[in-house]
Protein backbone atom coordinates (compact mmCIF):
# COMPACT_ATOMS: atom_id res chain seq x y z
CA UNK A 1 0.00 0.00 0.00
CA UNK A 2 3.02 1.94 0.80
CA UNK A 3 4.60 1.08 -2.28
CA UNK A 4 0.98 2.35 -4.29
CA UNK A 5 1.10 5.52 -2.78
CA UNK A 6 4.72 6.69 -3.47
CA UNK A 7 4.86 5.46 -7.14
CA UNK A 8 1.47 7.41 -7.52
CA UNK A 9 2.89 10.55 -5.70
CA UNK A 10 6.17 10.28 -7.81
CA UNK A 11 3.68 9.83 -10.84
CA UNK A 12 1.34 12.90 -10.42
CA UNK A 13 5.47 14.87 -10.02
CA UNK A 14 6.60 13.87 -13.24
CA UNK A 15 3.09 13.45 -14.90
CA UNK A 16 2.64 17.59 -13.87
CA UNK A 17 5.87 18.14 -15.78
CA UNK A 18 4.60 16.15 -19.25
CA UNK A 19 1.11 18.11 -18.58
CA UNK A 20 2.76 21.55 -18.63
CA UNK A 21 5.04 20.76 -21.66
CA UNK A 22 2.03 19.54 -23.29
CA UNK A 23 -0.28 22.41 -22.84
CA UNK A 24 2.89 24.07 -24.89
CA UNK A 25 2.09 21.87 -27.39
CA UNK A 26 -1.63 22.81 -27.30
CA UNK A 27 -1.18 26.27 -27.04
CA UNK A 28 0.88 26.90 -30.39
CA UNK A 29 -0.78 23.99 -32.25
CA UNK A 30 -4.14 25.09 -31.29
CA UNK A 31 -3.45 28.82 -33.48
CA UNK A 32 -1.03 27.93 -35.99
CA UNK A 33 -1.40 23.62 -36.70
CA UNK A 34 2.05 23.84 -35.72
CA UNK A 35 3.40 20.77 -34.06
CA UNK A 36 6.91 22.65 -32.02
CA UNK A 37 9.05 20.25 -32.19
CA UNK A 38 11.30 22.58 -29.70
CA UNK A 39 8.90 22.81 -27.18
CA UNK A 40 11.38 20.55 -24.99
CA UNK A 41 14.40 22.98 -25.59
CA UNK A 42 12.57 25.72 -23.73
CA UNK A 43 11.99 23.42 -20.38
CA UNK A 44 15.75 22.85 -21.01
CA UNK A 45 16.67 26.12 -21.43
CA UNK A 46 14.43 27.48 -18.06
CA UNK A 47 16.17 24.74 -15.64
CA UNK A 48 20.04 26.14 -16.84
CA UNK A 49 19.36 30.01 -17.31
CA UNK A 50 18.03 29.48 -13.62
CA UNK A 51 21.20 27.34 -13.23
CA UNK A 52 23.46 29.90 -14.79
CA UNK A 53 21.66 33.11 -12.53
CA UNK A 54 21.84 31.45 -9.38
CA UNK A 55 25.33 30.61 -9.61
CA UNK A 56 25.56 34.50 -10.44
CA UNK A 57 24.15 35.36 -7.61
CA UNK A 58 21.12 36.51 -8.52
CA UNK A 59 18.46 36.30 -5.78
CA UNK A 60 16.01 33.11 -6.22
CA UNK A 61 13.09 34.79 -7.11
CA UNK A 62 14.22 37.61 -8.93
CA UNK A 63 16.12 34.65 -11.04
CA UNK A 64 13.01 32.80 -11.29
CA UNK A 65 11.16 35.82 -13.27
CA UNK A 66 13.81 37.00 -15.02
CA UNK A 67 14.11 33.16 -16.40
CA UNK A 68 10.46 33.19 -17.62
CA UNK A 69 11.23 36.33 -19.43
CA UNK A 70 14.29 35.17 -21.35
CA UNK A 71 12.72 31.70 -22.43
CA UNK A 72 9.31 33.70 -23.18
CA UNK A 73 11.42 36.21 -25.42
CA UNK A 74 13.42 33.35 -27.38
CA UNK A 75 9.96 32.09 -27.96
CA UNK A 76 8.92 34.78 -29.66
CA UNK A 77 12.21 35.10 -31.72
CA UNK A 78 12.16 31.86 -32.88
CA UNK A 79 8.19 32.83 -34.17
CA UNK A 80 9.34 36.03 -36.08
CA UNK A 81 12.94 34.85 -37.32
CA UNK A 82 11.62 31.28 -38.08
CA UNK A 83 7.97 31.04 -38.45
CA UNK A 84 6.88 34.16 -40.02
CA UNK A 85 9.58 34.50 -42.29
CA UNK A 86 8.42 30.79 -43.69
CA UNK A 87 5.50 32.17 -44.31
CA UNK A 88 2.90 30.28 -46.41
CA UNK A 89 4.44 26.98 -45.69
CA UNK A 90 2.54 24.26 -44.78
CA UNK A 91 2.79 22.91 -41.13
CA UNK A 92 4.70 19.93 -41.92
CA UNK A 93 7.26 21.93 -43.50
CA UNK A 94 7.13 24.26 -40.41
CA UNK A 95 7.24 21.16 -37.84
CA UNK A 96 10.55 20.35 -39.83
CA UNK A 97 11.89 24.03 -38.79
CA UNK A 98 11.20 23.36 -35.45
CA UNK A 99 13.20 20.64 -35.04
CA UNK A 100 16.15 22.25 -37.18
CA UNK A 101 15.36 24.69 -34.06
CA UNK A 102 15.37 21.87 -31.60
CA UNK A 103 18.94 20.93 -32.55
CA UNK A 104 20.17 24.58 -33.07
CA UNK A 105 19.49 25.74 -29.50
CA UNK A 106 20.64 21.89 -28.06
CA UNK A 107 23.70 22.37 -29.74
CA UNK A 108 24.23 26.44 -28.59
CA UNK A 109 22.93 25.03 -25.52
CA UNK A 110 25.85 22.18 -24.79
CA UNK A 111 28.56 24.84 -25.66
CA UNK A 112 27.23 27.27 -23.35
CA UNK A 113 26.37 25.09 -19.86
CA UNK A 114 28.70 22.00 -21.60
CA UNK A 115 27.28 18.49 -21.16
CA UNK A 116 27.00 17.55 -17.87
CA UNK A 117 24.17 17.55 -15.42
CA UNK A 118 23.83 20.96 -13.30
CA UNK A 119 22.59 21.08 -10.00
CA UNK A 120 19.55 24.08 -9.35
CA UNK A 121 18.90 24.46 -5.39
CA UNK A 122 15.19 23.71 -4.75
CA UNK A 123 12.30 26.48 -4.60
CA UNK A 124 12.19 25.62 -0.58
CA UNK A 125 13.95 23.93 2.39
CA UNK A 126 14.16 20.62 0.63
CA UNK A 127 13.59 18.16 3.79
CA UNK A 128 11.19 14.76 2.63
CA UNK A 129 7.86 14.65 4.13
CA UNK A 130 6.34 11.49 5.22
CA UNK A 131 2.90 10.79 4.43
CA UNK A 132 1.10 6.94 5.38
CA UNK A 133 4.54 4.98 4.77
CA UNK A 134 5.31 7.10 1.50
CA UNK A 135 7.97 9.95 1.18
CA UNK A 136 7.47 13.27 -0.61
CA UNK A 137 9.54 16.48 -1.16
CA UNK A 138 8.56 19.79 -1.34
CA UNK A 139 10.02 20.35 -4.49
CA UNK A 140 7.59 17.41 -5.86
CA UNK A 141 4.29 19.22 -4.09
CA UNK A 142 5.69 22.76 -5.88
CA UNK A 143 5.63 20.66 -9.48
CA UNK A 144 2.16 19.94 -8.58
CA UNK A 145 0.80 23.50 -7.05
CA UNK A 146 2.65 24.90 -10.38
CA UNK A 147 1.16 22.92 -12.78
CA UNK A 148 -2.32 23.78 -10.82
CA UNK A 149 -1.34 27.78 -11.14
CA UNK A 150 -0.32 27.07 -14.89
CA UNK A 151 -3.53 25.14 -15.60
CA UNK A 152 -6.20 28.72 -13.65
CA UNK A 153 -3.75 31.24 -15.06
CA UNK A 154 -4.29 29.71 -18.64
CA UNK A 155 -7.98 29.41 -18.16
CA UNK A 156 -8.21 32.81 -16.75
CA UNK A 157 -6.57 34.24 -19.86
CA UNK A 158 -8.15 32.15 -22.10
CA UNK A 159 -11.15 32.25 -20.92
CA UNK A 160 -11.89 35.71 -19.32
CA UNK A 161 -10.00 37.82 -21.06
CA UNK A 162 -10.39 39.38 -25.08
CA UNK A 163 -7.15 38.37 -26.08
CA UNK A 164 -7.99 34.91 -24.84
CA UNK A 165 -10.99 34.77 -26.52
CA UNK A 166 -9.43 36.11 -29.89
CA UNK A 167 -7.03 33.46 -29.26
CA UNK A 168 -9.78 30.53 -29.04
CA UNK A 169 -11.54 32.75 -32.38
CA UNK A 170 -7.90 32.41 -33.81
CA UNK A 171 -7.99 28.76 -33.16
CA UNK A 172 -11.72 27.55 -34.31
CA UNK A 173 -12.11 30.07 -37.40
CA UNK A 174 -8.82 31.80 -38.29
CA UNK A 175 -11.15 33.10 -41.45
CA UNK A 176 -13.93 34.84 -39.73
CA UNK A 177 -11.28 35.91 -36.89
CA UNK A 178 -9.51 38.17 -39.42
CA UNK A 179 -12.62 39.78 -40.38
CA UNK A 180 -13.23 40.37 -36.78
CA UNK A 181 -9.79 42.28 -36.92
CA UNK A 182 -7.71 39.74 -34.53
CA UNK A 183 -4.32 39.57 -36.94
CA UNK A 184 -3.46 35.86 -37.17
CA UNK A 185 0.66 36.95 -36.99
CA UNK A 186 0.20 39.16 -33.51
CA UNK A 187 -1.79 35.22 -32.45
CA UNK A 188 1.04 33.03 -34.01
CA UNK A 189 3.61 35.08 -31.96
CA UNK A 190 1.38 35.25 -28.85
CA UNK A 191 1.15 31.61 -29.22
CA UNK A 192 5.03 31.17 -29.33
CA UNK A 193 5.85 33.64 -26.59
CA UNK A 194 3.31 31.95 -24.11
CA UNK A 195 3.92 28.29 -25.06
CA UNK A 196 8.05 29.52 -24.29
CA UNK A 197 7.05 30.64 -20.76
CA UNK A 198 5.27 27.54 -20.38
CA UNK A 199 8.13 25.46 -21.02
CA UNK A 200 10.50 27.87 -18.82
CA UNK A 201 7.97 27.10 -16.14
CA UNK A 202 8.02 23.53 -16.29
CA UNK A 203 12.10 23.70 -16.64
CA UNK A 204 12.23 25.72 -13.30
CA UNK A 205 10.09 23.44 -11.57
CA UNK A 206 11.65 20.33 -12.30
CA UNK A 207 15.34 21.66 -12.40
CA UNK A 208 16.35 21.01 -8.74
CA UNK A 209 14.54 17.30 -9.08
CA UNK A 210 16.07 16.25 -12.73
CA UNK A 211 19.46 18.13 -12.91
CA UNK A 212 18.85 19.72 -16.14
CA UNK A 213 21.51 19.08 -18.85
CA UNK A 214 21.67 20.35 -22.45
CA UNK A 215 19.85 17.14 -23.63
CA UNK A 216 17.02 17.18 -20.82
CA UNK A 217 14.64 18.19 -23.92
CA UNK A 218 14.23 15.70 -26.27
CA UNK A 219 12.86 13.08 -23.71
CA UNK A 220 10.55 15.88 -21.80
CA UNK A 221 9.27 17.06 -25.31
CA UNK A 222 8.43 13.32 -26.87
CA UNK A 223 6.69 12.67 -23.35
CA UNK A 224 4.66 16.16 -23.47
CA UNK A 225 3.90 15.81 -26.92
CA UNK A 226 2.70 12.13 -26.56
CA UNK A 227 0.52 13.83 -23.87
CA UNK A 228 -1.06 16.17 -25.67
CA UNK A 229 -1.83 13.75 -28.20
CA UNK A 230 -3.29 10.99 -25.68
CA UNK A 231 -5.56 13.77 -24.05
CA UNK A 232 -6.36 15.09 -27.84
CA UNK A 233 -4.86 17.25 -29.63
CA UNK A 234 -6.05 20.74 -29.22
CA UNK A 235 -7.61 20.37 -25.83
CA UNK A 236 -6.18 21.91 -22.64
CA UNK A 237 -8.02 19.96 -20.13
CA UNK A 238 -6.98 16.36 -22.39
CA UNK A 239 -3.06 17.34 -22.05
CA UNK A 240 -3.20 17.74 -18.77
CA UNK A 241 -5.47 14.54 -18.07
CA UNK A 242 -2.84 13.11 -21.05
CA UNK A 243 0.21 14.26 -19.07
CA UNK A 244 -0.41 12.95 -15.37
CA UNK A 245 -1.81 9.69 -17.34
CA UNK A 246 1.64 8.89 -18.87
CA UNK A 247 3.31 9.66 -15.42
CA UNK A 248 1.02 7.62 -13.13
CA UNK A 249 1.96 4.76 -15.79
CA UNK A 250 5.69 5.29 -15.82
CA UNK A 251 5.95 5.71 -12.32
CA UNK A 252 3.66 2.48 -11.50
CA UNK A 253 5.21 0.49 -14.63
CA UNK A 254 9.11 1.38 -12.80
CA UNK A 255 7.89 0.51 -9.48
CA UNK A 256 6.48 -2.67 -10.44
CA UNK A 257 7.32 -4.14 -13.49
CA UNK A 258 10.99 -3.01 -14.61
CA UNK A 259 12.45 0.68 -14.37
CA UNK A 260 14.40 -0.54 -17.65
CA UNK A 261 10.64 -1.26 -19.20
CA UNK A 262 8.98 2.20 -17.96
CA UNK A 263 9.24 4.00 -21.33
CA UNK A 264 7.99 0.56 -23.23
CA UNK A 265 5.10 0.18 -20.72
CA UNK A 266 4.39 3.74 -21.35
CA UNK A 267 3.98 3.87 -24.77
CA UNK A 268 2.61 0.38 -25.35
CA UNK A 269 -0.34 1.90 -22.85
CA UNK A 270 -0.24 4.98 -25.24
CA UNK A 271 -0.90 2.84 -28.28
CA UNK A 272 -3.45 0.65 -26.86
CA UNK A 273 -5.19 4.09 -25.78
CA UNK A 274 -4.98 5.16 -29.17
CA UNK A 275 -5.94 2.25 -30.75
CA UNK A 276 -9.36 2.71 -29.04
CA UNK A 277 -9.17 6.33 -29.38
CA UNK A 278 -7.72 7.45 -32.47
CA UNK A 279 -8.58 10.87 -31.29
CA UNK A 280 -7.49 11.29 -28.10
CA UNK A 281 -9.37 11.22 -24.37
CA UNK A 282 -10.52 14.11 -25.36
CA UNK A 283 -10.39 14.81 -28.91
CA UNK A 284 -11.74 17.88 -30.65
CA UNK A 285 -15.24 18.17 -30.38
CA UNK A 286 -17.37 18.45 -33.35
CA UNK A 287 -19.79 21.10 -33.41
CA UNK A 288 -19.76 21.78 -36.86
CA UNK A 289 -17.85 24.51 -38.04
CA UNK A 290 -20.90 27.01 -38.31
CA UNK A 291 -21.15 26.55 -42.17
CA UNK A 292 -22.60 24.21 -44.33
CA UNK B 1 -27.06 58.66 -58.15
CA UNK B 2 -26.67 61.16 -55.28
CA UNK B 3 -24.75 61.64 -52.17
CA UNK B 4 -21.74 60.91 -50.79
CA UNK B 5 -19.28 59.05 -52.31
CA UNK B 6 -18.38 56.01 -49.44
CA UNK B 7 -16.61 53.78 -51.70
CA UNK B 8 -15.24 53.27 -55.28
CA UNK B 9 -14.24 50.65 -57.10
CA UNK B 10 -12.28 51.06 -60.20
CA UNK B 11 -10.97 48.92 -62.56
CA UNK B 12 -10.05 46.05 -60.06
CA UNK B 13 -8.64 42.94 -61.34
CA UNK B 14 -7.96 39.87 -59.27
CA UNK B 15 -6.48 36.29 -60.58
CA UNK B 16 -6.43 33.02 -59.02
CA UNK B 17 -3.19 31.99 -60.28
CA UNK B 18 -3.77 31.58 -64.21
CA UNK B 19 -7.60 32.35 -63.82
CA UNK B 20 -8.67 35.91 -63.84
CA UNK B 21 -11.46 36.19 -61.69
CA UNK B 22 -11.74 40.06 -61.69
CA UNK B 23 -11.66 42.11 -64.71
CA UNK B 24 -11.22 45.48 -63.99
CA UNK B 25 -14.21 45.81 -62.22
CA UNK B 26 -15.28 49.53 -61.70
CA UNK B 27 -18.44 50.11 -58.77
CA UNK B 28 -19.80 52.81 -56.79
CA UNK B 29 -21.85 53.21 -53.45
CA UNK B 30 -22.63 56.03 -51.44
CA UNK B 31 -23.62 56.91 -47.93
CA UNK B 32 -26.50 54.99 -46.64
CA UNK B 33 -27.86 52.88 -49.88
CA UNK B 34 -28.36 49.38 -49.93
CA UNK B 35 -26.81 48.05 -52.91
CA UNK B 36 -26.80 44.31 -54.48
CA UNK B 37 -24.94 42.32 -56.79
CA UNK B 38 -26.31 40.19 -58.73
CA UNK B 39 -24.61 37.33 -60.92
CA UNK B 40 -24.71 33.41 -61.75
CA UNK B 41 -22.31 31.41 -59.65
CA UNK B 42 -18.82 31.98 -60.48
CA UNK B 43 -19.57 35.10 -61.73
CA UNK B 44 -16.94 36.82 -59.12
CA UNK B 45 -19.21 38.65 -56.84
CA UNK B 46 -17.77 36.81 -53.76
CA UNK B 47 -14.22 37.70 -54.96
CA UNK B 48 -15.00 41.30 -55.67
CA UNK B 49 -16.55 41.00 -51.52
CA UNK B 50 -13.37 39.33 -50.42
CA UNK B 51 -11.13 41.56 -52.40
CA UNK B 52 -12.84 45.13 -50.80
CA UNK B 53 -12.30 42.95 -46.95
CA UNK B 54 -8.54 42.41 -47.86
CA UNK B 55 -8.85 38.21 -47.60
CA UNK B 56 -7.71 38.61 -51.64
CA UNK B 57 -5.42 40.36 -52.63
CA UNK B 58 -6.39 42.76 -56.26
CA UNK B 59 -3.48 42.41 -59.54
CA UNK B 60 -4.26 45.59 -60.61
CA UNK B 61 -6.92 48.42 -59.80
CA UNK B 62 -7.83 49.97 -56.81
CA UNK B 63 -10.61 50.64 -54.00
CA UNK B 64 -11.12 54.11 -52.34
CA UNK B 65 -12.73 53.91 -48.98
CA UNK B 66 -13.69 57.02 -47.03
CA UNK B 67 -10.98 58.68 -49.59
CA UNK B 68 -8.43 56.29 -48.59
CA UNK B 69 -7.09 53.23 -51.16
CA UNK B 70 -7.45 50.05 -49.06
CA UNK B 71 -6.36 47.58 -51.89
CA UNK B 72 -4.05 45.28 -50.54
CA UNK B 73 -4.45 45.70 -46.82
CA UNK B 74 -4.55 43.13 -44.71
CA UNK B 75 -8.26 42.13 -43.62
CA UNK B 76 -7.48 42.75 -39.68
CA UNK B 77 -6.65 46.12 -40.93
CA UNK B 78 -10.06 46.74 -43.37
CA UNK B 79 -12.03 45.99 -40.60
CA UNK B 80 -10.64 48.91 -37.92
CA UNK B 81 -12.13 51.22 -41.03
CA UNK B 82 -15.56 50.16 -40.04
CA UNK B 83 -16.05 48.32 -43.36
CA UNK B 84 -16.78 44.81 -42.25
CA UNK B 85 -17.44 41.59 -44.02
CA UNK B 86 -19.82 39.03 -42.79
CA UNK B 87 -19.02 36.35 -44.93
CA UNK B 88 -20.80 33.35 -46.58
CA UNK B 89 -21.84 30.18 -45.05
CA UNK B 90 -21.76 32.31 -41.54
CA UNK B 91 -18.58 31.67 -40.72
CA UNK B 92 -19.44 31.90 -36.71
CA UNK B 93 -17.20 30.55 -33.53
CA UNK B 94 -18.83 27.36 -33.57
CA UNK B 95 -17.31 26.02 -30.31
CA UNK B 96 -17.33 29.74 -28.39
CA UNK B 97 -21.29 30.95 -26.58
CA UNK B 98 -23.21 33.19 -28.93
CA UNK B 99 -22.04 36.54 -26.59
CA UNK B 100 -18.37 35.89 -27.23
CA UNK B 101 -19.05 35.59 -30.52
CA UNK B 102 -20.82 39.03 -30.19
CA UNK B 103 -17.68 40.13 -27.86
CA UNK B 104 -15.49 39.30 -30.79
CA UNK B 105 -17.17 41.40 -33.16
CA UNK B 106 -15.62 44.56 -31.14
CA UNK B 107 -12.37 43.16 -31.06
CA UNK B 108 -11.21 45.91 -32.76
CA UNK B 109 -12.25 48.61 -31.51
CA UNK B 110 -12.08 47.49 -28.06
CA UNK B 111 -9.56 49.63 -26.86
CA UNK B 112 -10.85 53.15 -28.22
CA UNK B 113 -14.42 52.52 -27.34
CA UNK B 114 -15.50 51.96 -23.87
CA UNK B 115 -16.72 49.06 -22.44
CA UNK B 116 -19.72 50.45 -22.34
CA UNK B 117 -20.80 51.01 -25.47
CA UNK B 118 -19.81 47.60 -26.28
CA UNK B 119 -22.28 46.74 -23.68
CA UNK B 120 -24.59 49.77 -25.30
CA UNK B 121 -24.10 47.79 -28.77
CA UNK B 122 -24.94 44.31 -27.53
CA UNK B 123 -27.91 45.63 -25.63
CA UNK B 124 -29.10 47.07 -29.61
CA UNK B 125 -28.16 44.22 -31.57
CA UNK B 126 -30.46 42.02 -28.45
CA UNK B 127 -33.43 44.31 -29.59
CA UNK B 128 -32.69 43.79 -33.33
CA UNK B 129 -32.11 39.88 -32.71
CA UNK B 130 -34.49 38.84 -29.61
CA UNK B 131 -33.46 35.29 -30.55
CA UNK B 132 -29.38 35.69 -29.99
CA UNK B 133 -30.38 36.72 -26.42
CA UNK B 134 -32.54 34.28 -25.79
CA UNK B 135 -29.89 32.04 -26.45
CA UNK B 136 -26.66 33.98 -25.58
CA UNK B 137 -24.75 31.47 -23.50
CA UNK B 138 -25.82 28.44 -26.05
CA UNK B 139 -22.62 27.70 -28.45
CA UNK B 140 -22.78 28.89 -31.88
CA UNK B 141 -22.34 25.89 -33.44
CA UNK B 142 -25.09 24.08 -31.89
CA UNK B 143 -27.58 26.83 -33.45
CA UNK B 144 -30.13 26.57 -36.31
CA UNK B 145 -28.71 28.02 -39.43
CA UNK B 146 -30.76 30.53 -39.72
CA UNK B 147 -30.02 31.60 -35.90
CA UNK B 148 -26.05 30.88 -36.98
CA UNK B 149 -27.07 33.97 -39.73
CA UNK B 150 -28.70 36.08 -37.45
CA UNK B 151 -25.47 36.06 -34.84
CA UNK B 152 -22.72 36.39 -37.90
CA UNK B 153 -24.72 39.73 -38.73
CA UNK B 154 -25.41 40.49 -35.18
CA UNK B 155 -21.61 39.64 -34.77
CA UNK B 156 -20.71 42.13 -37.77
CA UNK B 157 -22.87 44.81 -36.48
CA UNK B 158 -20.66 45.09 -33.21
CA UNK B 159 -18.39 45.88 -35.29
CA UNK B 160 -19.61 49.16 -35.82
CA UNK B 161 -19.90 49.17 -39.29
CA UNK B 162 -20.37 52.08 -41.99
CA UNK B 163 -20.20 49.82 -45.11
CA UNK B 164 -21.55 46.46 -44.61
CA UNK B 165 -20.69 43.32 -47.13
CA UNK B 166 -23.17 40.91 -46.73
CA UNK B 167 -22.58 37.67 -49.06
CA UNK B 168 -25.23 35.42 -49.43
CA UNK B 169 -27.13 35.65 -45.95
CA UNK B 170 -29.99 34.19 -47.01
CA UNK B 171 -28.07 30.91 -48.16
CA UNK B 172 -29.68 27.15 -47.15
CA UNK B 173 -32.13 29.02 -45.48
CA UNK B 174 -35.96 28.03 -45.14
CA UNK B 175 -37.94 31.10 -47.72
CA UNK B 176 -39.59 32.61 -44.75
CA UNK B 177 -36.45 32.43 -42.92
CA UNK B 178 -34.54 33.99 -45.78
CA UNK B 179 -37.03 36.86 -45.86
CA UNK B 180 -36.93 37.90 -42.13
CA UNK B 181 -32.86 38.47 -42.86
CA UNK B 182 -33.24 40.54 -45.83
CA UNK B 183 -35.97 42.44 -43.98
CA UNK B 184 -33.44 42.81 -41.22
CA UNK B 185 -31.04 44.69 -43.69
CA UNK B 186 -33.33 47.52 -44.24
CA UNK B 187 -33.70 47.33 -40.90
CA UNK B 188 -30.22 48.28 -40.04
CA UNK B 189 -30.11 51.10 -41.94
CA UNK B 190 -32.95 52.63 -40.61
CA UNK B 191 -31.55 51.73 -37.19
CA UNK B 192 -27.63 52.48 -37.76
CA UNK B 193 -27.40 54.62 -41.03
CA UNK B 194 -25.46 51.54 -41.86
CA UNK B 195 -24.40 51.20 -46.29
CA UNK B 196 -24.75 47.98 -47.13
CA UNK B 197 -23.37 45.81 -50.31
CA UNK B 198 -25.35 42.51 -50.79
CA UNK B 199 -24.57 39.35 -52.49
CA UNK B 200 -27.89 37.27 -52.48
CA UNK B 201 -29.16 34.77 -55.20
CA UNK B 202 -32.33 35.42 -54.87
CA UNK B 203 -32.72 38.28 -56.91
CA UNK B 204 -36.49 39.28 -56.89
CA UNK B 205 -35.89 39.27 -52.75
CA UNK B 206 -32.47 41.26 -53.25
CA UNK B 207 -33.63 43.72 -55.50
CA UNK B 208 -36.94 44.31 -53.31
CA UNK B 209 -35.01 45.10 -51.00
CA UNK B 210 -31.50 47.06 -52.35
CA UNK B 211 -31.94 50.71 -53.94
CA UNK B 212 -29.87 49.61 -56.78
CA UNK B 213 -28.04 46.86 -58.32
CA UNK B 214 -24.82 45.56 -60.73
CA UNK B 215 -24.97 42.37 -62.50
CA UNK B 216 -21.60 40.85 -62.54
CA UNK B 217 -20.92 38.25 -65.11
CA UNK B 218 -17.54 36.52 -65.89
CA UNK B 219 -15.98 38.90 -63.76
CA UNK B 220 -17.26 41.89 -65.17
CA UNK B 221 -19.48 44.45 -64.64
CA UNK B 222 -22.66 43.83 -67.25
CA UNK B 223 -24.97 45.98 -65.90
CA UNK B 224 -26.07 48.54 -63.86
CA UNK B 225 -29.44 50.38 -62.70
CA UNK B 226 -31.83 51.18 -59.96
CA UNK B 227 -33.82 48.03 -58.52
CA UNK B 228 -36.90 48.99 -60.24
CA UNK B 229 -35.20 49.02 -63.87
CA UNK B 230 -33.42 45.44 -63.35
CA UNK B 231 -36.00 43.93 -62.12
CA UNK B 232 -38.00 45.04 -65.15
CA UNK B 233 -34.89 44.61 -67.96
CA UNK B 234 -35.74 42.08 -70.22
CA UNK B 235 -32.10 39.94 -69.99
CA UNK B 236 -32.11 40.21 -66.18
CA UNK B 237 -35.38 38.74 -66.38
CA UNK B 238 -34.27 36.13 -68.83
CA UNK B 239 -31.09 35.39 -66.88
CA UNK B 240 -31.48 35.20 -63.18
CA UNK B 241 -35.32 35.41 -62.47
CA UNK B 242 -36.46 32.28 -65.06
CA UNK B 243 -38.97 34.71 -67.40
CA UNK B 244 -38.64 33.91 -70.99
CA UNK B 245 -39.15 37.17 -72.70
CA UNK B 246 -40.93 36.48 -76.01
Amino acid sequence: MGDLLQFTLTGVTIGSIYAIVALGFVTIYSVTKVINLAQGEFVMLGGLTMYSLTSAGVPYLLGFVITIIVVSILGWIMEYLLIRRAKGADPISLIILTIGTAIFIRGIASVVWGKDQLRVAPFTENTPVNIANATITPQAIWVVVIMLLVVFLLYILIDKTMVGKAFQASSVNPLAARLMGISPKRMSSLSFTLSAALGALAGLAIAPIMFPSYDMGTMLGIKGFSAAILGGLGSAPGAVIGGLLIGLLESLGAGYISSGMKDAITFSAILLILLIRPSGILGEKSVGKGGL
Amino acid sequence: MNGDKLMEVIDLSVSYGPIQALKGVSLAINKGEIVALLGANGAGKTTLLQTISGLLKPTGGSIIYQGVNIAGMEAEKVVEKHLVHVPEHRQVFSTMTVLDNLYLGAYHHRKKSKMKNIEKNIGKVFDLFPILKDRKNQLGGTMSGGQQQMLAIARGVMAEPELLLLDEPSLGLAPLIAKDVLELVRNLRAEFGTTVLLIEQNVTASLKVADRGYVISHGEIVKSGSSKELLNDPEVKEAYLGHTVN
